[in-house]
């Protein structure tokens, strides 16, 4: 029997081709997944060790008992640095210094996103003549003075900054104006990712990311024969307060196993999306096994009239799809490590990424070859059965005994069951208060019931295109009848499209309307014309809302200013507002109360959230310890409906500016004379000193901001879609290809009583785009509902201004999508039924 | 492939052997001159049919008879333009199919050509009456409501239009065929063994109807049978051997034809 099953995949070249290739997609996305993320993650943990090799032992903050968002003053002070270095095994002792420094290019735009520049201190050794081992020079020289800078060698090469250039920068609001004097390479992690790095003078780095005199960490390098423990051991006796001493090795560990956890995630993502490939492929092998299976019934029945067991003729065709499935699992790794390549040198390009080799680990290997292998066998079991099932003497009967009317009843009832209680499951969630996990249940039955359903389903629907297909004659009425000739071929066919499109849809309107949601929060919650931050969303400086106050455009200002205090036992933040222009810079809802009162610095406002978890009332008093120890009593003076950009506690900042010990400011929220608008903006650009790291924004920039995101977000997963809709267009070709070649007498009885090349053509494309459009329509429809029901959840959990947008033009390109794969599907097809041998054709067999 | 044994099942059997020969206007419905058809190249080429000049007159029904391998299907199909020629000339009427581009050819079969085949050939998914005015149905013409009722009834297929193929028994669906070939009114049928696949009551019943639309239609029926009794229903039988034809017989009837048919067989064993 292995001899016969082989034979049959040779014989079957051509018709398994398609399989293959689906099998081939699906596990190439699994096995480029597993090498890109690999490899990614090989070189940044690479670069890691790199980034550590001249640390030995790090002296740094203890953050573990700090209190989460207090500013605690650094207590690595330059005794502390002496005291480290004069350790009998220290070879020398680096004070590091560093946080964000927003660069302007030429233009005056940010570089970089904003979350990823940096600046540092370049420590010139105690006396502030030696060099720095971590930057060494590539070009000019290292800064010695406020007003000098070096930058990293990717990063110039990148704006095009030369030893000499005049560039801006800008740390927590003010603008700097420094002069490259330098231009270095280092190993440093983020800089190996695409970040910038910015090095400063130390006394410069201090007073910008400490205070003069301090540093954030130590690095100490071992000398010869000193172990990392031993100089940990060391550097324990003379640690200062609240710091701790870790070893290189173990701040190497920790940041590789922080990029495996990172990468795992990508990785859990990326496969999900290569799971819903091999998923759909699995529609396309069945019906290939299915067809071929039907196409053979003669053979196998003549093999199990001489006497082949039931059991023979199952594994026969099992070994035909484990052979396929190995054959394609092979090829489909080969696959993936040229996409990982490819992927890499895109990513390597766009400097975002470190340098290594391609890493193809042996597991890579196993579970690609294990993937093809069980999604064939798994998909071709059904059809084995079947074929098992063929009676010996169908050896002399019909070609193709027409499938029982009982077993569709049965499929039908199963179907509507599964529907039905699927629907019924997601509609009963939308009304639950945490109804993620039946909603997923529920389409996850709902889905399968149109599976087992698309049979049924597939007569009325396409009898529904028959007034088009009228158009086109007779090929447009043969097209539709040879549609439904084979429900669950088409049924099979459609759902494998289906699929892609329903997952497409239902998140197109996930984002439809969280997008409207989000454009009404800012325009409905805000009268502020702009809002000002910076760009890596950090704190400002206070003397941000200073400066615009002077502008003569800025009608009220507020700046948002979290204060930390202490409400009974738990820590809460205070947002600090100006309680005097508060009330014309946001648009609130007031349930009882309001904003007087407010700028007097004795009373807040409270969402109803926070107002009925603390259990407070209007009128109310609470006791607050605020972050330097001293206590104060505040009255609830208005109640209101909060949302995502006003919630929480409003008090005066007159109250909580005092107790601060840094005052900063998490964004300020300006009015202007003239409202929003390119010129107002220049204005308040300018007013701020044209500042790179300084984002002002107005209600459209802030939901085109988030427009944007949600757009790439989305672009993203069409992209990672994609795939299942390509493994989906393999399948009507398939099934075009085996219907074409089924239906060859027919066709050339065509061709003989005159239906000429265009006609069969557009016979063969009618009813790929029949099948096609049957599929997207379904898949539209599903994915309405279930981004409708989705949208729902998310309306409950919190996003109170989400409604259902149907985005038609959308939905419109998606059907036309549909109706493209029809046609591009069709036209291989197409081009064999019309070049079909006429009297081969006619011939009796 | 039906055997040679198949006379005898006629043989004494209720119908009679061809009348004498139909009067014929004297105008070809189709003509070969010096046809040729010639298959592969060089060592392995096979000549098929070898300068062949024939002509099949209007309202007449001819039966081409020979062994197999004769290469009588060809001829059919080389005159009914399924096939290219290799060399001569294959003409349908006044119209020279030769050098005809496949457009011109594939009109040429639809408005003026009729087929029956060996296997039925229809399509399972159109009921018969669609199968019957599909030939139209691809032109975009309207059937002749008149001339479809007498061809439906002549083939008495009535009752039986909204059938769909499968439902129908093998005669009846070779009958959908024949009423499939008339109904367009065509120049001329071309039949392919039309009773092949036929038990000898049903492959009687598809041959009256073909002599009767002949005799009292007018239409000009070919068909291609090695059958004695089938074609002695037609009016006039060409035998070919070897790709020439080597006999003509006029008002055949099956004694006579088999007598013919021997008399290869006894060539072919001698040479």
């Amino acid at each position: 029997m292995l001899r016969t099953a082989l034979r049959n995949v040779f014989a079957h070249k051509a018709r398994l081709l398609m399989t293959m290739l689906a099998v081939l997609l699906g596990v190439a996305f699994v096995s480029g997944t597993l090498v890109f993320t690999s490899t990614i993650s090989d070189a940044f943990q690479k670069s890691s060790q790199k980034g550590y090799a001249d640390v030995d032992v790090s002296i740094r903050q203890d953050g573990s008992d700090a209190p989460q968002g207090r500013e605690t003053v650094s207590p690595l002070s330059q005794r502390a640095l002496d005291k480290a270095a004069n350790l009998p095994g220290a070879a020398s002792a680096t004070g590091v210094v560093s946080g964000f420094a927003a660069l302007s290019d030429k233009d005056g735009k940010l570089v970089g996103d904003g979350f990823s520049t940096q600046g540092a201190n370049y420590y010139a050794g105690r006396d502030g003549k030696g060099t720095d081992a971590r930057y060494p020079m590539k070009d000019g020289q290292a800064p010695r003075a406020e007003g000098q800078i070096a930058l990293d060698a990717k990063t110039a090469e990148r704006t095009g900054y030369q030893v000499g250039d005049t560039v801006r920068t800008s740390v927590n609001g003010p603008v700097r104006e420094e002069k490259v004097t330098g231009i270095f390479t280092t190993d440093d992690g983020n800089v190996a990712a695409g970040g910038t790095l910015v090095l400063y003078d130390n006394a410069t780095a201090q007073k910008l990311f400490a205070k003069p005199g301090e540093y954030t960490e130590i690095a100490l390098k071992a000398g010869p024969g000193v172990s990392q423990t031993a100089l940990k051991e060391q550097a324990q006796k003379v640690l200062p307060a609240d710091t701790e001493a870790v070893t290189g090795k173990k701040l190497a560990d920790d940041e590789s196993k922080a990029i495996e956890n990172s990468m795992s995630g990508m990785k859990t993502s990326l496969l999900a999306f290569a799971g819903i490939a091999l998923f759909v492929g699995i529609f396309i092998i069945a019906n290939t096994f299915t067809m071929l299976v039907a196409q053979r019934t003669k053979e196998l029945a003549l093999l199990r009239a001489v006497g082949a067991s039931r059991r023979q003729v199952t594994r026969s065709v099992l070994i035909e799809a484990l052979v396929v499935g190995a054959v394609a699992g092979l090829a489909g790794m080969a696959a993936g490590v040229g996409i990982a390549a490819g992927l890499r040198a895109v990513v390597g390009n766009m400097g975002n990424m470190p340098d290594g080799p391609l890493v193809i680990e042996p597991n890579t290997v196993v579970v690609s070859l294990i993937v093809g292998v069980l999604v064939t066998l798994l998909a071709a079991w059904l059809p084995a059965r079947r074929a098992a099932k063929i009676p010996p003497v169908a050896a002399m009967g019909a070609l193709h005994a027409p499938a029982s009317t009982r077993s569709l009843i049965l499929r039908n009832t199963i179907g509507a069951l599964f529907s039905a209680a699927g629907a019924a499951l997601v509609l009963m969630a939308t009304k639950a208060d945490d109804g993620k996990a039946p909603m997923g249940l529920g389409a996850a039955l709902l889905v399968i019931g149109v599976f087992i359903l698309t049979p049924l389903l597939s007569r009325p629907l396409i009898a529904a295109a028959a007034p088009v297909l009228r158009l086109f004659n007779v090929s447009g009425k043969l097209a539709r009848q040879n549609a439904v000739r084979n429900p669950r071929r088409t049924a099979a066919t459609a759902s494998a499209l289906m699929v892609g499109l329903t997952l497409i849809t239902g998140l197109t309107v996930i984002a439809s309307g969280v997008q409207q949601a989000v454009n009404k929060m800012a325009s409905d919650s805000l009268k502020a014309d702009y809002t000002i931050s910076m760009a890596n969303f950090t704190q400002l400086s206070p003397e941000v809302e200073k400066k615009l106050v002077q502008s003569d455009q800025v009608t009220a200002t507020s700046p948002l200013r979290n204060a930390y205090a202490d409400i009974g036992d738990e820590s809460e933040y205070l947002t600090g507002v100006n309680g005097s222009s508060i009330g014309k810079l946001t648009n609130i809802d007031f349930t009882a109360g309001g904003w007087p009162g407010l700028s007097s610095g004795k009373k807040v406002v409270v969402d109803n959230a926070t107002a009925k978890e603390k259990g407070w009332k209007l009128g109310s008093d609470f006791t607050v310890t605020y972050e330097d120890g001293r206590k104060a009593t505040l009255t609830v003076g208005g109640l209101y409906e909060g949302n995502q950009m006003i919630k929480g506690i409003l008090v005066d900042n007159k109250a909580v500016t005092p107790h601060m010990s840094e005052v900063a400011d998490m964004q300020v929220l300006a009015k202007t004379k003239d409202g929003a608008g390119d010129e107002v903006k220049e204005a308040l650009t300018k007013q701020l000193g044209d500042n790179p790291a300084i984002l002002v924004e107005d209600k459209k920039d802030i939901s085109e901001g988030i427009a944007q995101m949600i757009n790439i977000l989305l672009n993203m997963l069409y992209g990672l879609l994609a795939m299942a809709v390509i493994v989906a267009v393999l399948g009507v070709i398939n099934t075009l290809a085996m219907s074409v070649f089924e239906r060859g007498q027919e066709i050339g009885m065509l061709r003989a009583i005159g239906l000429d090349r265009r006609g069969i053509k557009r016979m063969v494309r009618l009813e790929s785009l029949v099948i096609s459009l049957f599929g997207g329509v379904l898949g539209i429809a599903l994915g309405v509902f279930f981004g409708w029901a989705a949208g729902e959840l998310i309306a409950g959990a919190g996003l109170d201004t989400y409604t259902l947008v149907l985005p038609w033009g959308r939905l419109g390109i998606f059907l036309a999508l549909a109706a493209v794969v029809g046609v591009l599907a069709a036209l291989w097809p197409a081009r064999r039924a019309a070049r079909l041998n006429m009297l081969a054709a006619i011939k009796t067999e | 492939m039906t055997t040679s044994t198949r006379p005898h099942d006629y043989a004494g059997g209720p119908y009679p052997g061809a009348p004498a020969a139909h009067t014929s206007t004297g105008v070809a419905a189709a003509r070969a001159t010096d046809l040729s058809k010639v298959y592969g190249q060089g060592e392995t080429q096979v000549v098929a049919l070898d300068r062949i000049t024939v002509e099949f007159r209007r309202a007449e029904f001819t039966a081409i008879m020979g062994p197999s391998g004769s290469g009588k299907s060809t001829l059919m199909h080389c005159m009914a333009g399924l096939d290219a020629i290799s060399s001569g000339s294959a003409r349908i009427g006044e119209t020279e199919l030769t050098g005809l581009k496949d457009k011109k050819l594939t009109q040429l079969r639809r408005d003026r050509v009729g087929f029956i085949f060996q296997a039925f050939n229809l399509l399972p998914t159109l009921s018969a009456l669609e199968n019957i005015t599909l030939p139209m149905d691809i032109a975009g013409r309207k059937p002749d409501k008149a001339w479809l009722d007498r061809v439906i009834q002549t083939v008495g297929l009535a009752d039986r239009l909204k059938h769909r193929p499968n439902q129908l028994s093998g005669g009846q669906q070779q009958r959908v065929a024949v009423a499939r070939a008339l109904a367009s009114q065509p120049e001329i049928i071309f039949g392919d063994e039309p009773t092949g696949n036929l038990d000898s009551r049903a492959g009687a019943e598809v041959l009256g109807f073909l002599r009767n639309s002949v005799r009292e239609l007018g239409q000009t029926v070919v068909m291609v049978t090695h059958d004695p009794v089938a074609a002695a229903y037609a009016d006039r039988v060409v035998f070919l051997a070897d790709g020439r034809i080597v006999d003509d017989m006029a008002g055949p009837t099956a004694d006579s034809v088999l007598e013919r048919m021997k008399s290869f067989d006894a060539k072919a064993r001698r040479s």
